[in-house]
C-alpha cells in the first residue's frame, strides 16, 4: 500500500466506511424491510462510491455500482419490494464492490480480470432480474436522453408520466423559477428521472445569464390525473410550453375508458379525450388555437398534432378515432324516427302553453300569500316547465337544409329552360326552425329563388361580356341570430337598377318624382305591389305580383324581409324569421297601467330614462345614449293617444334591436322575464299597428305582445319625416 | 463576491462565496467566464458557501460543464452545500456532474 497516493487512500477509507454501513443496513433490513433510513443509507453508499470511482476513472466500478444504484433507487421509490433474495444479492454486490475496488487500488492501470468481470455480469443479471434496464452508465446528457426515450417506449417497466417543459427566454426574468415547479411536482409523486437540455444555448460569451435556456424532460411516477399535474404548472403557462405524456399504464386505463364511453352521441375527438381525462381542456384549446394559427400550411388533424407534440400516445388516439367512427355508424343505424301526427304535436304544444300559464298563476299565488315553504317546490316546477317547453318546441324543430335541397332541382330545371348555367350553393342547412315556419316559408323562398334565376343571373354571353365567370351562382344561407333565424338568398347576377325602380315607382304613383330616397329604401320598393322592372313577363316571374306577396307572407310569420344589391355584382335578399310561433321568452313592461311583452331576444338593455344621465330631445323624440342616437317611443302615448299622460314617476328606457335597427321604448315599469305563450289576435285586430299578438298572464290578465319591428319603424319615422313612406304603405 | 482563486499548475480552485441566483447571475457569469481561458486545465468550484441556488444558477453550472467539455478542461464541484445537493437530488444531476457528493452527517432528506 506504500505507493498509493493520498487521495486514493482517502477514497479507500471512505469506501470501507460506506460498505460497512451498507452491510449493517442490509442486515437491518432483514428484520424491518421497510426501514427508510436503511434503504437510504444503502443507496447513498452505492451512489457515493459510484461518484468517487468516476473521479478516479474506475469505470468498471462505476458501471457496476450504477446498476446497483438504479435498483436501489427503484426500491427507494417503492417500485420494487425489498425481499430476502434482493438483500442477499445486494450483500454479494457489496462484497464484490469491495473486491473490484481493491483490485483497482493496487493495479490502477490494469483492467478487471476475467473472473471479476464475469462476477459483475452475473450480479447485474441477478440485480436486474425482472427488469430490463439497459446497462452502462450514461456519461452525457445526450446519451442519457436516448436511453430515456428507449426505456420509455419499449419497456413496460417504466410506468411514468413524461412531462416536457420548454421554458421561454424570458421565463426567469418574469420571476419563474423552473426548479420550484419541479419541487412542487414532488408533492404529487416521485420524480424518476430528469433530463435537462439546452437546445438553444449560445456560446458562453454570448449567453445572457438572465435568459432561460433550460428545457426539462421529467419522468414522473404518480397516480394523480393529468389535470392535477397540469395544474402544477398553471402559473408557468405563459412562459412555458408544457407537454404531458401519460404513462403506459394510463394508456390501458384510457383505452378502457374509451371502450366504456356511452355510444349515444357522436362527439368530437377532443371532447372524447377530455372526457376520459387523457387531455385537459387547456390542451385542447391550445391545440385548436395552434391548428387555427397554422392556416398557411395544410392543417393537420388534431390527433396527429397530439402525437407529434408528445401529448398522447398513438394507440389512444387511434382507439378514440375508432370509437368515434363506431358511434357514428351505430347512430346512423339507430336513427329510427317515430312518425307523429302533426296535430298531436300541436295539441301537446298547446297544453305546454297552458301549463306555462298556470305555472305563472301558481307562482303569483305563492308570492301573494308569501308561502316560503312552497317557494322551493314552485321554483323547481317552473324550472321543469321551462325544460318541458323547450323540449316540446324542439320536437317541432326541423333543419332547414331539407327545404334548401329541394331548390337544387328547381335551379337545375329552370337554368336549363332559360339557357343559363347556374350553380346552387347551400350553407347553414343545419340551422333549425319550427316545422310550421318551414312549411310557410317554402313558397316565398321559391319565389325569391326563381326571381334570382330569372332576373338576377344573366345569360352566359352577358356574363362573359361583363367579365364574370360563365357559370352564375345562387347561394342559400341560414344562420341563427338573437333568437331568430336569418335566411339569405344571394346571387352574383346583374343586381338591381335603382334608376329603373325609381322610374317605375314614379310611373305607378308610389313615390313623388322629387322624393329623395336612400339606396335601401329604393331597393325595398320592389316589395311594393305592382312593381316589376322586367320589360316582358315570362312564365316564371315579372308580372309584378309576387314580391309584395312574399313580403306579406313573411310578415304574417312575424318576420321581415329586406334586399340589398350592387349593380352588376348581385343581389341579396335577407329574411328574418322567429324560430317558433308558439312560445317565446318575453320581457314584460308596463306603461299607463297596461302590460306589454317585448320578445326578450330583442331587448338589448334597460336604462333609466332621465335627462340627467342622457341628452333627451323631447320634440324630435330621440335620446343620446352614450353617444348613440336612438329614436324613442313612449308606449303609453303611442297606445293611448287620447289620454293625457303625466310624467309623475320614474320612467325606464328599454333599448330594443331588430337586425341593424335600434330604438328605445319608454315605459313606466319593468316587470322582468316572462314565459310568453303567443295567442293569435282575432281577425278583427290582425292589422293593429305595433301589436303582434297577445298572451294570458298568470293573473288572467291579457298582455299585448309588441311588434318590435313595426314600432322601431314608427319611432324612426317620427325622427325623420322623410322616411314616412316606408310605414305608410 | 468570489474570493481570489488559488492558482496551481493550471488548476484553479475557486470558492463561490455567494448565492447562485438570478439576482447575481450576471456577475457570476462574468466571473466564471474569466476562469475559462487557455491555461486552465482544471477548475474546482467550492460550493460550500452557496446557501441558495435557483434555475439561473443551475443553468450557469450546466453551461460551465458544457464549456469545460468543449475546451477540454476538467470541472470539479467540491463540497456541495445543502442547497446544491437538494437541487442535484431533485434533478438527479449527480451523475451528470460526476463529482463525489459528500452528504453531511446531519443530512435529513428522506
Amino acid at each position: 500500500m506504500s505507493d498509493i497516493n493520498p487521495a486514493l487512500e482517502t477514497f479507500a477509507q471512505e469506501v470501507d466506511e460506506l460498505l460497512a454501513a451498507m452491510e449493517e443496513a442490509l442486515l437491518g433490513l432483514e428484520g424491518t424491510p421497510d426501514d427508510v433510513d436503511c434503504i437510504n443509507s444503502i443507496f447513498r453508499a452505492m451512489h457515493t462510491i459510484k461518484g468517487s470511482s468516476g473521479l478516479f476513472g474506475f469505470d468498471d466500478v462505476v458501471a457496476f455500482t450504477h446498476e446497483a444504484e438504479t435498483v436501489l433507487d427503484r426500491v427507494r421509490n417503492g417500485e420494487r419490494a425489498i425481499d430476502a433474495e434482493l438483500i442477499s444479492v445486494l450483500l454479494a454486490c457489496k462484497d464484490h464492490t469491495a473486491q473490484i475496488i481493491q483490485h483497482f487500488l493496487f493495479n490502477e492501470d490494469e483492467s478487471l480480470p476475467e473472473s471479476l468481470q464475469q462476477q459483475s455480469q452475473a450480479l447485474i443479471a441477478q440485480l436486474t432480474g425482472q427488469s430490463t434496464a439497459a446497462g452502462g452508465m450514461p456519461s452525457t446528457q445526450q446519451e442519457k436522453a436516448d436511453h430515456f426515450e428507449v426505456d420509455d417506449n419499449t419497456t413496460d417497466s417504466s410506468d411514468n408520466w413524461v412531462i416536457s417543459l420548454v421554458f421561454k427566454q424570458n421565463a426567469l426574468r418574469n420571476g419563474m423559477d423552473p426548479l420550484s415547479f419541479i419541487r412542487y411536482l414532488q408533492t404529487l409523486g416521485k420524480i424518476i428521472e430528469v433530463i435537462i437540455t439546452m437546445p438553444t444555448l449560445p456560446r458562453i460569451e454570448d449567453m445572457d445569464p438572465e435568459d432561460c435556456y433550460l428545457n426539462f424532460k421529467i419522468a414522473f411516477n404518480s397516480s394523480a390525473d393529468k389535470k392535477t399535474i397540469e395544474d402544477v404548472f398553471e402559473f408557468a403557462e405563459d412562459d412555458c410550453d408544457i407537454y404531458i405524456l401519460p404513462p403506459n399504464s394510463r394508456q390501458e386505463h384510457y383505452l378502457q375508458l374509451l371502450a366504456d364511453l356511452p355510444e349515444d352521441q357522436v362527439k368530437r375527438l377532443g371532447e372524447m379525450l377530455v372526457e376520459i381525462g387523457a387531455l385537459t381542456e387547456k390542451e385542447v384549446a391550445h391545440m385548436l388555437h395552434e391548428q387555427h394559427d397554422d392556416d398557411n400550411t395544410e392543417t393537420k388533424p388534431l390527433g396527429e398534432m397530439l402525437v407529434d407534440k408528445n401529448i398522447l400516445q398513438q394507440p389512444v388516439i387511434e382507439q378514440a378515432l375508432k370509437k368515434q367512427e363506431a358511434v357514428k355508424q351505430k347512430i346512423n343505424k339507430e336513427s329510427n324516427y317515430i312518425r307523429v301526427d302533426a296535430a298531436k304535436l300541436g295539441y301537446l304544444i298547446n297544453l305546454v302553453g297552458e301549463l306555462v300559464i298556470s305555472g305563472a298563476a301558481m307562482r303569483l299565488m305563492v308570492d301573494k300569500h308569501g308561502l316560503s315553504d312552497v317557494d322551493d317546490v314552485a321554483s323547481t316546477m317552473s324550472g321543469l316547465v321551462e325544460d318541458i317547453r323547450d323540449t316540446a318546441l324542439q320536437l317541432r324543430m326541423v333543419q332547414i337544409g331539407e327545404t334548401f335541397m329541394r331548390f337544387q332541382r328547381v335551379v337545375h330545371d329552370v337554368s336549363k329552360e332559360l339557357g343559363k348555367q347556374i350553380q346552387l350553393q347551400i350553407t347553414g342547412g343545419e340551422s333549425e326552425l319550427d316545422k310550421t315556419v318551414v312549411e310557410k316559408i317554402n313558397d316565398p323562398l321559391t319565389h325569391l329563388v326563381r326571381n334570382s334565376l330569372d332576373h338576377g343571373i344573366e345569360t352566359p354571353a352577358e356574363r362573359m361580356r361583363a367579365g364574370k365567370p360563365e357559370k352564375g351562382a345562387i347561394q342559400l344561407n341560414a344562420y341563427h341570430d338573437s333568437g331568430r333565424i336569418v335566411i339569405q338568398i344571394s346571387d352574383d347576377g346583374k343586381g338591381l337598377d335603382s334608376e329603373k325602380i325609381v322610374a317605375k315607382a314614379v310611373a305607378k304613383g308610389l313615390i313623388k318624382p322629387d322624393q329623395v330616397l336612400s339606396k335601401s329604401e329604393i331597393y325595398n320598393l320592389i316589395f311594393e305591389p305592382g312593381l316589376s322592372t322586367k320589360e316582358e313577363a315570362s312564365n316564371l316571374s315579372g308580372r309584378g305580383v309576387g314580391m309584395d306577396v312574399v313580403k306579406r307572407n313573411i310578415e304574417a310569420l312575424r318576420g321581415s324581409v329586406s334586399v340589398d344589391s350592387e349593380l352588376g355584382q348581385g343581389t341579396t335578399v335577407t329574411i328574418h324569421l322567429p324560430l317558433t310561433l308558439a312560445i317565446i321568452d318575453g320581457f314584460m313592461v308596463e306603461a299607463q297601467k297596461e302590460r306589454y311583452i317585448i320578445p326578450l331576444s330583442m331587448v338589448e338593455e334597460c336604462v333609466e330614462m332621465s335627462s340627467d344621465a342622457w341628452q333627451i330631445d323631447e320634440v324630435q323624440h330621440y335620446v343620446n345614449l352614450r353617444g348613440q342616437i336612438l329614436p324613442y317611443l313612449r308606449l303609453g302615448d303611442f297606445f293611448h293617444k287620447n289620454k293625457k299622460h303625466t310624467h309623475t314617476q320614474r320612467e325606464s328606457l328599454v333599448v330594443v334591436r331588430f337586425g341593424e335597427a335600434k330604438a328605445g321604448f319608454v315605459v313606466d315599469e319593468l316587470h322582468g322575464e316572462n314565459q310568453t305563450v303567443i295567442k293569435p289576435l282575432g281577425k278583427l285586430f290582425e292589422n293593429l299597428n305595433g301589436i303582434g299578438g297577445a298572451t294570458v298572464l298568470g293573473s288572467g290578465d291579457v298582455a299585448l305582445i309588441l311588434d318590435v319591428q313595426g314600432l322601431i319603424q314608427h319611432a324612426k319615422k317620427r325622427v325623420n319625416p322623410t322616411l314616412a313612406l316606408s310605414s305608410s304603405v | 463576491m468570489t474570493a481570489k482563486a488559488k492558482k496551481n499548475d493550471g488548476i484553479l480552485c475557486m470558492p463561490i462565496m455567494d448565492d447562485m441566483t438570478i439576482y447575481n447571475a450576471q456577475s457570476l457569469k462574468e466571473t466564471l467566464l474569466g476562469y475559462c481561458h487557455a491555461g486552465t486545465q482544471e477548475l474546482q468550484l467550492d460550493l460550500s458557501a452557496v446557501t441558495e441556488i435557483d434555475s439561473a444558477g443551475l443553468q450557469l453550472l450546466l453551461l460551465l460543464k458544457a464549456e469545460a467539455q468543449k475546451r477540454g478542461f476538467t470541472l470539479r464541484l467540491l463540497r456541495h452545500s445543502e442547497a446544491v445537493i437538494e437541487v442535484f437530488e431533485l434533478l438527479k444531476l449527480g451523475t451528470y456532474f460526476g463529482d463525489p457528493i459528500v452528504f453531511p452527517a446531519n443530512w435529513k432528506k428522506s
